[in-house]
C-alpha cells in the first residue's frame, strides 16, 4: 500500500463519500423517530393493555428482534416492495426505493427495541404515580400522557443512546439493497482503486464521529431535563 | 346530623386479592362533616377499602353512592367522575416526581377539570398556601421534606373541591417529628367541616376528632362506636386492647387523656 498515492485518492473521494452521511443520518433519524412513535405505543399496550394485545405486542417484539435485518432487508426490498410496485395502482408511488425499504425495516425493528427500553422505564416508576393520576380523576390515557411518559422518557434517554449507536451501525447493512450511504460508498470506492482497506478506515472513522456526536448530543439532553433533586441521574 | 343523605355510602362491599378475601362485606355510610377512623392490625383490609372507595380497586361485589348517586366500578364516565369528587392522600405521598409542587397541585385542575392556566394556578397558588407552603411552589418533590411532600399532597387533593377525603396512613411514611406539621392541616380540615375517612395508628390525635371509630380485622368492621365510648376508662372494647398494645410501644396514651377536644 503506497500512501502516497492512497492520501490523494481519498482526499478526492472524500466529497463523494461525505455525501453517504446525508443518507446515513435520513435512515438513522427516521428510523429513531418512527420508531419512537410507534414504540411507544407498543409499550403502553404490552403494559396496560388486554391480554389478547399483550400477546400481539410480544409476537412482534419477538419477530422483528429474532429475524437479522439483512434477511429482512432482502425480503421487504425484493419480496413484498418488489410485489406491491407490480400492482399497476401502485405503481406512482415509487414504491421500489431501497431508502424506503431500509427505512421501513430499521424502524419497524428499532420500534421492537425501543418498546422495551420504555417497557422497563415505565415499569420502573412507582405504582403509586399512577394511582395517584387515577385518584385525582385523570383516564388511564390522561395519566400515561401526563405523569407516566414524561417520567419514563427521561429514565429512557440511556437506553435511548444505545439504541441510536446499535442503530447507526445497523444501517450501514442497508448498502447491500444499494442505498448509497457511508458503508456503500466507501466500498465502491474502494473497488475502483482494489484498496480495501484504507476505506474500510475511513467508514470506521466516520461512523465512530457519528457514534460520539449523537451520544454525546443525547448526554447533554438527559442533563437538560433532569429532575431537579431527583437521585437517580448520571454526570455529565 | 342528617341521617337520610349521607356523602357516601357503600353496601356489602367484598373483596378479594389473589386468593385472600381482604373484604368481607363492608357497609357503611358518612355524613356531611363527619371524621370516621378506620383503626385495625396491618392486614385488616384498612387501606383496600379506602381504594375500594374510589374505585382505585374495583370491589367484586357491593354497591356505592355519592350524595345519593350510585356509581359503578364498570362505567369509564362513572370511575372519572367518582375519583374527582372523593380526594385520596396517600402513605407514600405519590407525587408527580416530575412537576413542582405547584404543577403537581395545577395538574388535575388543567387537564380534568379544564379550568383556564391562570384560573388553575391562583387555585393552585391558594391551596400551597393554605397548607403553609406558598414559598416552596418552585420546589420539586425531591427536594421537599416528608412532611412538606404530604403537605403538598393534600393541597393537591383539596384543589379538586372533594366532596370527601379519604386518607390512607397519612403520617405513617413520615419521621416523627414531621408528623405535626401534617396533623396540624387534617385537624385544620376536620374544623372546617371537610368530611374525611382516615386509616391511621394516630389513635391519640384521632379520638379528639373523630365522630367513629371503625376497628376493622380480618377484612371486617368488627367494632364501631364513638372514641369516647370505645376508649372509656375500663372498656373491654377489642379497640382498647388494640390501642392498649399501641401505646405500649409509643407511650402516648397520656397525650390522649390530654388532648380530649
Amino acid at each position: 500500500m503506497d500512501l502516497n498515492k492512497i492520501l490523494p485518492t481519498i482526499w478526492e473521494s472524500l466529497p463523494y463519500i461525505l455525501g453517504g452521511i446525508w443518507w446515513t443520518l435520513a435512515l438513522v433519524f427516521g428510523a429513531m423517530l418512527l420508531g419512537l412513535c410507534l414504540g411507544v405505543p407498543l409499550a403502553a399496550g404490552q403494559i396496560y393493555g388486554s391480554r389478547r394485545t399483550r400477546r400481539a405486542i410480544g409476537v412482534y417484539v419477538w419477530l422483528f428482534r429474532g429475524v437479522p435485518i439483512l434477511v429482512q432487508l432482502y425480503l421487504f426490498y425484493f419480496g413484498i416492495l418488489a410485489y406491491l410496485s407490480q400492482i399497476h395502482a401502485l405503481s406512482g408511488l415509487h414504491l421500489d426505493s431501497a431508502f424506503l425499504a431500509a427505512l421501513v425495516v430499521l424502524s419497524l425493528t428499532s420500534a421492537a427495541y425501543q418498546s422495551q427500553i420504555f417497557r422497563a422505564s415505565i415499569q420502573s416508576l412507582h405504582e403509586g404515580q399512577l394511582k395517584a393520576a387515577r385518584a385525582l380523576g385523570m383516564s388511564d390515557g390522561q395519566a400515561i400522557r401526563n405523569v407516566i411518559l414524561p417520567q419514563a422518557l427521561r429514565l429512557s434517554i440511556p437506553g435511548w443512546s444505545n439504541e441510536y449507536s446499535i442503530l447507526l451501525k445497523d444501517s450501514a447493512l442497508a448498502f447491500a439493497i444499494g442505498v448509497m450511504e457511508i458503508m456503500s460508498r466507501t466500498r465502491s470506492v474502494a473497488a475502483l482503486t482494489h484498496e480495501p482497506l484504507p476505506f474500510a478506515l475511513v467508514a470506521g472513522v466516520l461512523f465512530y464521529l457519528l457514534t460520539h456526536l449523537g451520544v454525546r448530543s443525547l448526554k447533554i439532553l438527559e442533563h437538560r431535563v433532569r429532575i431537579p433533586g431527583y437521585a437517580r441521574q448520571g454526570t455529565l | 346530623m342528617n341521617q337520610e343523605h349521607p356523602i357516601l355510602r357503600v353496601e356489602g362491599i367484598h373483596k378479594t386479592l389473589g386468593e385472600q378475601l381482604v373484604l368481607d362485606d363492608i357497609s357503611l355510610s358518612v355524613n356531611k362533616g363527619e371524621v370516621k377512623i378506620l383503626i385495625g392490625p396491618s392486614g385488616s383490609g384498612k387501606s383496600t377499602l379506602l381504594q375500594c372507595l374510589n374505585f382505585l380497586h374495583t370491589p367484586d361485589r357491593g354497591r356505592l353512592w355519592l350524595e345519593g348517586r350510585e356509581f359503578k366500578a364498570s362505567g369509564k364516565r362513572d370511575l372519572c367522575s367518582l375519583r374527582q369528587q372523593v380526594g385520596m392522600i396517600f402513605q407514600d405521598f405519590n407525587l408527580f416526581d416530575h412537576l413542582t409542587a405547584l404543577e403537581n397541585v395545577r395538574i388535575a385542575l388543567v387537564k380534568v377539570k379544564k379550568l383556564p392556566a391562570s384560573q388553575a394556578n391562583r387555585r393552585a397558588k391558594e391551596e400551597l398556601a393554605r397548607v403553609g407552603l406558598a414559598d416552596k411552589a418552585a420546589l420539586y418533590p425531591a427536594q421537599l421534606s416528608g412532611g412538606q411532600k404530604q403537605r403538598v399532597s393534600m393541597a393537591r387533593a383539596l384543589a379538586m373541591d372533594p366532596k370527601i377525603l379519604l386518607l390512607d396512613e397519612p403520617t405513617s411514611a413520615l419521621d416523627p417529628e414531621l408528623i405535626g406539621e401534617v396533623l396540624a392541616v387534617i385537624r385544620f380540615l376536620a374544623s372546617t367541616g371537610m368530611t374525611m375517612i382516615m386509616a391511621t395508628h394516630q389513635i391519640a390525635f384521632s379520638a379528639t376528632m373523630a365522630h367513629e371509630f371503625l376497628f376493622m380485622e380480618k377484612g371486617r368492621i368488627v367494632e364501631r362506636g364513638s372514641p369516647s365510648v370505645l376508649l372509656a376508662a375500663g372498656a373491654t372494647t377489642r379497640t382498647m386492647a388494640f390501642c392498649a398494645k399501641i401505646n405500649e410501644l409509643s407511650g402516648d396514651l397520656g397525650t390522649a387523656k390530654n388532648q380530649t377536644p
